[in-house]
This record gives structure tokens, C-alpha cells and sequence, in this order.
């Protein structure tokens, strides 16, 4: 699937939640499914700085793709970094850099963008593309 | 109103005659506080970070710069002379608010963190030299450490820590053992940002006198909770930011004693700050117009002493009461909780109320309780070495101010069980 198509299933998905309740507790649930904390990723080398709350991230290109991996210690922030590798991961470096991110406006998570924000996803969309020229250059 | 000033306790036993604080009407005068946020009636539980403005603080910055403004000293005009007055009275209120002895002992800076700066940098230039030691606590906000290790640095000198115990107290049992003759100063917050302990700060400063080690007390938390008086703690140093006391950003306060800030080195260079320069030699003004270089922050010193007498028109007995009422009941409320964690259970508290909450990450607290309309603060609160001590990266933290009611506490307590329900 490409990167829009993603975004349209993903926004599809959370619009089924009326609520912020509901959609917290969806966005929680997808951060516990995410996986068990990985202490191979939680390492200081991997942690970017200007989250708050902790987040690792690494990233290598496998077959011409770009192959993510990250955590995080809060689970919301894992819940959204579920989606964005969802969107982002196993995708060709070039289209990860140009992409247009459309679905955290669309399902109301736009706030968590914004830079003063504890959870600073902004910073997690901004090292995911930066990795992600340094594959395309 | 009847306003006392004099005792510096938070001991409530003696409230016989006590005048009942209204928060509620206290609450009329702040009109952010009167908003809904994400559909709710707004809780401001984030005083500690900073206090919301009441309406008298914003009419005073608006008429002056809509009527009164223009630049300070040496100015022979109209305006000039107007706005000199408001700055300098700003001053004598402040002066007042403290009980200092002298105007000219009160500094206007940005706030608490440049005050801690600027005596760093100054007095700490002039009188820490290699071998030296200077003398913090381990629950300081970054503002009280960072200043005291960049000069300790530069001269060759040490930070010694006095320790706290698992509840947030600070372990004095050692700390005269800790001054010895190359204790050039021990700085300390008054009440911390953290866990709100109450420090012992007579004491500090009884057994510091002893030593002949002047005492910098980091009054960020503590002037709007308590009342203050630096004749009789005695202190050498004594710092507020306005911005938590109900007044504008940007602006603060350094007290200093007259004959230490005399013997301090001026501490940024430019106008105002001078008597007279050539290329060869500069004569610097006297205190406290040596240490405010350039244009100060004319309107922020004008709204916080507007802050401030609004404050002083409340009985602060009562207000101390209110707040410690309010803190009581939280805490007891909160610890019914079982999930919930309190960090820092010291003797004697003001104002925050730090806890964790089982696994729950203290951003993911915040962030649900926001969109409940509740706003306190999640983080390491600028105190990462008490986080450290607490073994955990981050607390959440409720701060209460005069405006504050039982019915806030409710909601907090009702959005948290609500957060245990969204996780679970």
C-alpha cells in the first residue's frame, strides 16, 4: 500500500471512535500492542532528543526500503508511534522524505504536534524524514 | 484587611480570630480562569509553573502603555517622568512587600533564574576562588545548581550538596559539618518546585551566620505561599519571579543586602549602569543601577507591583490557610488512591503535589487530563537530581494558588480515576 493509502485506512479506522475517550483508549491499546519494550532499542545512542518522555528510534535500509524501528517509556506516544511506522515503515526512503502527513490532523492527534508538546511528535516526524534523505542522497 | 506580615510559619494553630479566605471571589478577578477548555470548565492546577494574571495586573499594563509609557531615568519630559516614577515606585513596593531595609537593595532582573545568575556571576566572580566551596541542596530547581557549577567551574571550586531523605527533607544533621572555611556562600530554595517542601531556613541561615557564609534563598515558590520577610529570616539573597506571584513574565526581583551588593562587581555592562565612561575608564552607578545595564523592563516592574499589592490586599494568614486546607485535602483525597504514588511527603509542604501513577507515563497523566480541561504539569520540573534521588524520569504535578477550591481538587481526583480507566 502506499503512504496515502495508509493514512486513509488509518483515518477510517479512528474515525469509528466518536470521542477523545475512545480514541485514547484505541491509540493506548495500539501502544501495548506494539510490542514488548525493547532493551535492544532503549539506548542512549537511539534516543531523540527534545521528547520529553523517552523515544528511541533506528532505522536501516533493507531491499531499497526504509526498515524503522522505535519505543517509547509512555504509552500514548507508543500509540503513536504504531501509526506513524504503520505509515512510515517498510516504504522506499525517497516517498518517506516528500510524503504528505495529512492523518494525524484528520483524526485529532494535531495538537500532539505542536513543538511545546510534552510528547513532541514533531520531532519524531522530523528524524523519521531526516533519516529517511540521508537514504535517499 | 488586615494584613500580617510578620511570621513566616505555616503553623495554622493560632487562626482563633482567623479572617476565611474567599477564593471564590478571588477567583472573579482572574479572567482566564473563566474559560472552558476541551468542553470543561478549565482547573488551573500549573501555578507552580506560573500563576494565571488577575484583571487589576492586566488593566495596569494596558494603561501604561496606553497612557503613561516611555522610557525611564534622565528623561526631562512629561512622559519620562511618569513612567520614572511608576518604575521607581514599583521598587518601593517591592521594597515593602519583602520588608527591606532600603529600596536600592531591591534588583530588578528577568527573574529567579537571572537573579541566581547574576549573583553567580558576580558575587561568586569576586569571592570564589580555587579550592573554594559553595553549598546547594539536592531537591534545587537547575536555576539554584547550574549558575553555582559554571562558576565553580570557571574558578576551580566545588559544589557540596546537602542530601534529602526518601520523604524530601533536607538531612541537616550534617550540614554545619559541611561548612568549613572555604564555604564562600550556601544557596538554597526557599520551598521547592518538586515535592513543595518547606525548607528549615531560619535554621540554614542561623547556623551559616555562625560561619560567617552568607545564605541565597531561591524564593520562586515561596513568596507567593508564604509571607516574607528578609530582615527577620535574616537571608543575604532573597529572589522571586514576578510571573509566579500573580505579575507579568520577564520580570523579577534580586534582594540583596546593601553592603554585599556594594562590594559586588557590576555584573552586564551598557547604559544606565554607569556614572561616567571614557575609552579609559568607566566610574559605575550606584546600587542597585550597577547591575541593570540598558532599558529595563519598565512595564513588567510596573504590573508586578501592581501583582503585588493585589496580593497584600488579601489577609495572608488567611491565604496561607486556604492553600494549606486545600493541599491537605488533596493530598488525603489522592492517597485514596491506590494506584497513585506521592513524591515528596515532607513535614511541612506549600502548594505542589507531585505523584506517579502506577505504569502510567506522567505525560500520558497530563495529556488525559487535559482533555478533561485539567492543566497541571508533567516532567522532571527543572529538578532532575530529585527525580534521580526518586529513582524515575518524570512526576506529574498539581500546584495549587489562592484561587484554587475543593471543587478543583474534585474534578483532579475525578480526571485521574479517569485516566486509571482509560489505561486499564
Amino acid at each position: 500500500m502506499t503512504i496515502a493509502e495508509i493514512q486513509d485506512q488509518i483515518i477510517e479506522e479512528m474515525s469509528a471512535h466518536e470521542d477523545w475517550f475512545d480514541r485514547y483508549e484505541a491509540l493506548i491499546t495500539l501502544g501495548r500492542e506494539f510490542g514488548a519494550p525493547d532493551d535492544s532499542l532503549r539506548r542512549d545512542e537511539y534516543r531523540i532528543s527534545g521528547c520529553q518522555s523517552a523515544v528511541w528510534l533506528t532505522a536501516e535500509m533493507r531491499d531499497g526500503r526504509l526498515r524503522l524501528r522505535a519505543d517509547s517509556d509512555s504509552q500514548i506516544t507508543r500509540g503513536m508511534l504504531a501509526l506513524l511506522l504503520r505509515v512510515f515503515d517498510d516504504q522506499p526512503p525517497g516517498k518517506v522524505a516528500d510524503a504528505e502527513l495529512y492523518f494525524l490532523d484528520a483524526i485529532g492527534l494535531r495538537s500532539n504536534l505542536s513543538p511545546s508538546r510534552a510528547n513532541g511528535l514533531g520531532t519524531i516526524v522530523r528524524a523519521i524524514r531526516e533519516t529517511a534523505r540521508r537514504h535517499t542522497g | 484587611m488586615n494584613t500580617t506580615w510578620k511570621d513566616d510559619t505555616v503553623t495554622l494553630a493560632r487562626s482563633v480570630n482567623a479572617v476565611r479566605f474567599d477564593a471564590e471571589k478571588a477567583r472573579a478577578d482572574f479572567p482566564a480562569l473563566h474559560q472552558d477548555v476541551h468542553g470543561q470548565r478549565l482547573v488551573y492546577l500549573d501555578s507552580a509553573a506560573s500563576t494565571q494574571k488577575p484583571q487589576v495586573v492586566i488593566d495596569t499594563l494596558s494603561e501604561f502603555y496606553s497612557r503613561q509609557y516611555s522610557n525611564v531615568h534622565r528623561g526631562v519630559h512629561h512622559l519620562s517622568q511618569i513612567a520614572t516614577d511608576l518604575y521607581e515606585g514599583a521598587r518601593s513596593t517591592v521594597r515593602s512587600f519583602l520588608n527591606a531595609r532600603h529600596d536600592e537593595e531591591i534588583v530588578f532582573v528577568r527573574g529567579t533564574t537571572e537573579a541566581i545568575n547574576l549573583v553567580a556571576q558576580t558575587f561568586g566572580r569576586s569571592e570564589i576562588g580555587p579550592g573554594d566551596e559553595v553549598i546547594v541542596s539536592e531537591m534545587e530547581h537547575h536555576a539554584n545548581i547550574v549558575p553555582w557549577q559554571m562558576i565553580c567551574q570557571e574558578k576551580g571550586a566545588q559544589l557540596r550538596v546537602i542530601p534529602i531523605d526518601a520523604n524530601g527533607d533536607l538531612q541537616l544533621d550534617h550540614f554545619e559539618e559541611m561548612i568549613t572555611p572555604r564555604t564562600k556562600i550556601v544557596a538554597v530554595t526557599h520551598v521547592s518546585n518538586a515535592l513543595g517542601t518547606v525548607n528549615p531556613v531560619r535554621e540554614i541561615i542561623r547556623i551559616a551566620h555562625a560561619y560567617n557564609v552568607p545564605v541565597l534563598l531561591d524564593g520562586a515558590q515561596s513568596s507567593q505561599h508564604l509571607p516574607i520577610d528578609v530582615q527577620e529570616l535574616d537571608c543575604d539573597f532573597f529572589t522571586l519571579s514576578g510571573h509566579k506571584i500573580y505579575g507579568p513574565t520577564g520580570i523579577g526581583v534580586l534582594y540583596g543586602k546593601r553592603e554585599l551588593l556594594e562590594r559586588m562587581p557590576p555584573y552586564q555592562g551598557g547604559g544606565d549602569m554607569i556614572l561616567s565612561v571614557t575609552f579609559e575608564k568607566t566610574t559605575y552607578n550606584e546600587i542597585p543601577y550597577k547591575f541593570e545595564a540598558g532599558t529595563p523592563n519598565i512595564a513588567g516592574a510596573i504590573g508586578l507591583a501592581a501583582a503585588l499589592k493585589y496580593f497584600r490586599g488579601f489577609d495572608i494568614d488567611a491565604l496561607v490557610a486556604h492553600e494549606k486546607e486545600l493541599l491537605d485535602y488533596a493530598t488525603g483525597r489522592l492517597e485514596d488512591i491506590d494506584a497513585l504514588r506521592m513524591i515528596g511527603t515532607a513535614r511541612e509542604r506549600a502548594s505542589s503535589l507531585s505523584f506517579t501513577l502506577c505504569a502510567v507515563h506522567p505525560h500520558d497523566i497530563g495529556t488525559i487530563l487535559d482533555k478533561q480541561g485539567i492543566a497541571i504539569r508533567a516532567g522532571h520540573h527543572c529538578a532532575q537530581p530529585v527525580m534521580q534521588k526518586f529513582g524515575i524520569p518524570a512526576t506529574a504535578r498539581a500546584s495549587f494558588a489562592m484561587y484554587n477550591t475543593r471543587e478543583d481538587v474534585d474534578r483532579l481526583v475525578e480526571g485521574i480515576k479517569q485516566v486509571l480507566e482509560v489505561f486499564t
